[in-house]
């Protein structure tokens, strides 16, 4: 059965479309934030070195990667936007900023509270913890720049060339640990290697990490819903729809 | 047509030298305002040196951006120039360095005096000097960006630097990090090399997305 993707790049198939994936996305990151946060407080060990303080690491490290892999998502959106035209495109890119910036900022917060207990210090200037404030600047430029324009279309490609510009920085902030000798610690869990941490902790920390993805995911269409209905205000089938409400 | 942008907007910007002049003594205002700020320690002062010239660089450059496209703009010899059969990037490119000759040049022949004020020692200043030759076109390529992107736009100079800062940042880790290198003794090489290695790039990327940027702002 072949599905024709290519009719939900319309604003208007898409809405529904949407509509109907949310509750879906909702309740499967429900599920997930629960496991997650009972394996974080209640299954999962306490550290040898690191007693209970370690376990906010169950939102640090999720965080952290959902931060860069938005950014990249988003990236991709605003370049298939730019390149092919495309509305919805950009629309979701819009959409996918706040939250990748809310997770950027949850990420450094976190490493702060982690920081203080564990090495003395709320904040150091090492290339990991700059580089992730410097993604954290890039998520609200981009807001900013799409605000600062009134004609939307001129403002989506805008923001698209600046994501694609400060694309750059995702590599810097993931190998940072490898190219310099920074106080954060290095990669515990990697594709090619077994992970160095114990499986429980693992476990905990992939389960919150799809919960967020999963959350990022149902709070991405529902924000691209909003927008969808602010800039097609003017068709048919918007008028329809508030007429039917 | 590409020496021509530059001679152009040397023309232009030696009609208007008050605007080149602005941008310099803010420069040497802030620099200055760093030590009446912490205070006199001058061994403090020393090691703040090369940060404080170089973040004070940044801010001048930034503050200039605004002069690269936006008066073309208003009155059509961007459009003009757009119109043009050579590529867009080349006339952007020949603007950046327009831009850098002058508000860069001038930030790298005055910064080794502001490096005296702050006692900075012989070899850190040429250090110094180095690394801001490397690094001041890198701004003005990249800044060249976040000046066609917020073209004609209200926020003015704020929006510009909310954009351009965070991409800023890199050469200005390296830039002073070379000064504080060559100072600790461990040779400022690899600094160096990555704010040549920036400047290479940038040449390259910059004024094609800066051109994109300009094609998306004017339509």
């Amino acid at each position: 059965m072949a599905i024709n993707w290519f009719k939900y790049s319309s604003p208007a198939s898409f809405y529904s479309l949407a509509g109907k994936l949310i509750p879906i996305f909702s309740v499967i990151a429900f599920i997930l934030f629960a496991v997650g946060l009972y394996i974080s407080f209640f299954v999962a060990p306490t550290d040898f070195q690191q007693s209970e303080a370690y376990r906010i690491i169950f939102i640090h490290v999720p965080a952290a990667w959902m931060s860069m892999f938005l950014y990249l998502v988003m990236a991709g959106w605003a370049a298939i936007g730019l390149a092919f035209n495309t509305r919805l495109s950009s629309m979701i890119a819009t959409a996918i900023a706040p939250t990748g910036a809310m997770f950027t900022f949850l990420a450094l917060w976190t490493g702060a509270l982690w920081g203080k207990p564990m090495w003395g210090t709320w904040w150091v200037w090492d290339a990991r913890l700059t580089s992730e404030l410097i993604l954290l600047f890039l998520y609200i430029g981009f807001m900013a720049l799409q605000a600062a324009i009134d004609d939307p279309r001129r403002a989506d490609k805008a923001g698209a060339v600046l994501a694609l510009v400060g694309v750059v920085n995702i590599p810097i902030i993931y190998f940072s640990v490898k190219w310099w000798n920074t106080l954060h610690q290095g990669a515990t869990v990697s594709l090619t290697q077994s992970p160095k941490m114990a499986t429980t902790m693992l476990t905990g920390m992939l389960i919150m990490s799809i919960a967020c993805w999963m959350y990022s995911i149902a709070l991405v269409l529902i924000r691209t819903r909003s927008i969808i209905l602010e800039r097609e205000r003017h068709t048919m089938w918007v008028s329809e729809l508030q007429r039917a409400t | 047509m590409f020496l021509w942008v530059i001679q152009r907007d040397l023309l232009l910007a030696m009609r208007q030298r008050a605007d080149v002049l602005t941008t310099l003594f803010f420069f040497i205002i802030v620099v200055s305002l760093f030590p009446l700020g912490v205070g006199p320690e001058i061994n403090m002062l020393r090691s703040m040196a090369p940060g404080v010239v170089w973040v004070a660089a940044l801010l001048a450059s930034m503050l200039s951006l605004e002069r690269m496209f936006s008066s073309d703009y208003l009155d059509g010899t961007l459009e003009q120039m757009m119109l043009s059969p050579q590529p867009l990037s080349l006339l952007v490119l020949g603007k950046a360095l327009a831009h850098w000759m002058v508000t860069g040049v001038p930030l790298v022949l005055i910064a080794p005096i502001l490096g005296v004020q702050f006692d900075l020692q012989t070899d850190a200043l040429s250090v110094l000097a180095v690394s801001l030759l490397l690094g001041t076109p890198v701004l003005s390529l990249i800044g060249a960006i976040g000046a066609a992107l917020t073209l004609g736009l209200r926020g003015g100079g704020v929006l510009v630097s909310l954009l351009v800062l965070p991409l800023y940042i890199p050469v200005l880790i390296f830039g002073a990090g070379a000064v504080e290198a060559s100072s600790a003794g461990l040779g400022a090489d690899a600094h160096l090399s990555l704010l040549g290695a920036f400047l290479l790039a940038s040449l390259v990327l910059a004024p094609w997305a800066a051109a994109a940027a300009l094609r998306i702002s004017t339509e």
